[in-house]
């Protein structure tokens, strides 16, 4: 059963740009997208710095080109726009071509909308339209509307696993087509930001004032995010003829089994996580030329997998950075978003910079890349996403 | 003291969800974390929030929470020391 | 490939009653709120683990139903902690305490959100509670679904123990919202007992109507 998997699409959005063009240009520029909230009114908006797309919901709903009265929520606009443009660049005209399928990714589902219309919903005597909002709160809604908007019906899932989500949406993408279950998948996920985000974070103590800087010494926390990456796998022969991005050659996910919400000071999930992957791709941890680090800033992870990779690789650690610091941590989203620029990385032979590092941690032995680094071929990339609950999930993406 | 040794022991059993504990169970000198009580991280978040809640007072560096969460007495007396 | 996988144990939690491996084990239907109905049941098998008071509901329901499940097949000590797959699947997901957080964040005059409602507002969280609890640190995953999905489950379950990625696999549905509750978790070895791993069977544990007793 062992049958190549390829990546041939890929679509984002995010702080750093509408679409992968952007995002290239931002991250080859050093042009981070970590900035003031302006679009959503909370009273935390001056204490924290996030990582927004900078169109309102409306802006998105003409985008996609629907009626400017859509009951539609941000998490659905967002992830509509990042596939369709992966399925744009895999070349994907009619999905009744070969069996399709969709697995998308969210923490937040409709809930931006949801808060907002909260009191109102409660309020029985109140009636209007935004009582069609309702429908769209779960977290499969969006994966639904997607769906439905891509014309994919062979199958269509939704996984939720807070940050580790659409790094598992890859992987069970994969799993489907090597059981013939499709022929191809659009995986990857979506999320917006929130009230009920901004404030639960606030509560844990773990949001950065300014920008996070990640695996730096003085690290405070992490800085929100909101955003979709997706990217397109097929089956050998779906992709016959077809312009190959990459191989999708190893994945694993285990669980930390520590902590709620931290993770273990040995960083056994990550550590499990990317042995298996590992495994799966048949490489030799020298292999790997670049790690997308899961790296959120916080004082916890950073030092669990840091940690993690040092048990891994010793002290031989490949080129490693966070994007975080450019995008934000965009929660069930960063999975699928740092799979696309996992993508970049080994098609333009690029590392990106971990932003705002000066001081390396006292107990890693590695430093992060500070500069873009153009010059090393990049063959094998290692992607990192650990989610609350102990959800530990690592990519691996090769040359083809 | 002791009046706000015993409240505060009530307090920390319901913020903390703590079933079944009754406040003779808990000895104001016992550690919070760790042995004795063995709270974690997000407790000690919890508390952070009581002390916001009931007495006004705010800790914004949860590093400094780990001197003050000490005991019960320990919050006790950082309670009366800074009370408004 | 032969399928030797088999079902050897399952615990279902519905309406104030408890079965283990299709047998009605507790139950306590007087209770005032599903909430009481499982602290009842912590109580009565002396669960011993101060942490569930801690939980929200839906994890206060996905321990009671593990706990039974590795106390019928003691799994953990069988099998290494990475070797132990769990795959859940709900269809409110963590909505119930999802609504607790918003309330806490809505009253403007009363604003004080609690980091320990928020930690609970994702539903895999409940996985990490069965992981903590009992040393899991093999693959796991959470699906949201209209209603559970046997065949893409057992499909699931089947390639995970077919391909090396787990020697056993804790799959089901746990859902807990308004006050409605359902959970069903079953064991999948491969081992001569048990009865066979089949959407029929796993249809009849729902049911409670598989029969776990060998002749």
């Amino acid at each position: 059963m062992s049958q190549k998997i390829y990546v041939t699409g890929i679509g984002i959005i995010s702080a750093i740009g509408d679409n992968v063009e952007q995002t290239l240009d931002s991250l080859t520029r050093g042009k981070t997208g970590i900035g003031e909230l302006e679009l959503i009114d909370t009273i935390h908006k001056t204490r924290i710095k996030v990582g927004e797309v900078k169109h309102t919901n409306e802006e998105l709903i003409k985008r996609v080109g629907l009626p400017a009265d859509t009951k539609i929520t941000r998490t659905s606009l967002l992830g509509m726009i990042a596939a369709k443009e992966a399925m744009v660049w895999a070349g994907i005209k009619d999905t009744n071509d070969f069996r399709t399928g969709i697995v998308s990714a969210t923490s937040v589902g409709g809930m931006a909308i949801t808060e907002n219309n909260f009191n109102d919903y409660l309020n029985v005597e109140k009636t209007g339209d935004f009582l069609d909002y309702i429908l769209t709160h779960d977290c499969g809604d969006s994966t639904e509307v997607m769906a439905k908007y891509l014309h994919i019906k062979d199958y269509v899932s939704t996984i939720s696993t807070a940050c580790s989500s659409s790094a598992n949406s890859i992987m069970l993408g994969a799993r489907l087509i090597k059981n013939n279950m499709v022929d191809r998948v659009v995986v990857g996920g979506s999320d917006s930001l929130s009230k009920f985000t901004i404030n639960g974070f606030m509560t844990l103590m773990i949001l950065d004032k300014e920008q996070c800087k990640p695996f730096d010494k003085d690290r405070k926390g992490l800085n929100l995010g909101e955003g979709a990456g997706f990217i397109v796998l097929e089956s050998e022969r779906a992709a016959a003829g077809k312009e190959i991005l990459c191989e999708l050659t190893g994945y694993g996910n285990s669980n930390d089994a520590y902590h709620q919400t931290a993770s273990s000071p040995t960083g056994d999930g990550a550590f499990l996580a990317i042995e298996k992957a590992l495994r799966l791709s048949g490489l030799k941890p020298k292999d790997i030329d670049y790690i997308n680090a899961h790296g959120t800033g916080t004082e916890v992870n950073d030092l669990s997998e840091g940690t993690a990779i040092h048990r891994i690789f010793g002290d031989a650690v490949p080129m490693i950075s966070s994007t975080k610091a450019f995008t934000g941590h965009t929660l069930g989203a960063c999975g699928g978003i740092e799979a696309v620029l996992s993508v970049l990385a080994i098609k333009y032979n690029l590392v990106f910079p971990s932003l705002n590092f000066t001081n390396q941690m006292n107990e890693l032995k590695f430093r992060p890349s500070t500069v873009l680094e153009t010059e090393h071929p990049i063959n094998h990339v290692l992607s990192n996403s650990f989610g609350f609950g102990g959800n530990s999930s690592a990519l691996i993406f090769s040359r083809h | 003291m002791e009046a706000l040794i015993e409240q505060l022991k009530q307090e920390i059993i319901e913020q903390l969800n703590l079933d079944g504990l009754k406040t003779e169970d808990i000895n104001p000198d016992t550690p919070l974390f760790g042995e004795g009580l063995g709270l974690d991280s997000i407790d000690a978040l919890e508390l952070i929030v009581l002390l916001d809640k009931n007495y006004g007072l705010k800790i914004l560096n949860p590093a400094d929470g780990k001197k003050i969460f000490q005991s019960v007495r320990s919050m006790a007396e950082f309670i009366s020391e800074n009370k408004k | 490939m032969e399928n030797t996988t088999k079902i050897t144990a399952a615990c279902v939690i519905e309406n104030g009653k408890v079965y283990v491996n299709s047998k009605l084990d507790f139950t306590a239907e007087g209770s005032a709120s599903s909430l009481d109905f499982l602290k009842a049941a912590y109580t009565h098998y002396q669960l011993n683990y101060p942490k569930f008071y801690k939980m929200d509901s839906l994890c206060k329901l996905a321990m009671v139903a593990s706990e039974l499940l590795m106390r019928t097949n003691r799994i953990n000590e069988k099998y290494a902690s990475e070797d132990i797959a769990l795959i859940i699947a709900n269809g409110a997901s963590s909505l119930e305490i999802d609504t607790e957080h918003q309330v806490s964040i809505a009253d403007e005059a009363n604003f004080f959100p609690s980091p320990a409602v928020f930690v609970y507002t994702l539903p895999n969280i409940l996985i990490g509670e069965i992981a903590i609890r009992n040393k899991i640190k093999g693959e796991n995953t959470f699906f949201i679904f209209d209603t559970f999905d046997e065949d893409f489950i057992h499909s699931y379950t089947d390639s995970l123990m077919n391909n090396d990625k787990a020697k056993c696999v804790i799959a089901g549905w746990v859902d807990f919202y308004e006050d409605k509750y359902r959970a069903f978790l079953y064991t999948v070895e491969r081992t001569n007992e048990g009865e066979a791993h089949t959407t029929t069977n796993i249809n009849k544990l729902i049911d409670n109507k598989l029969n776990f007793e060998r002749n």
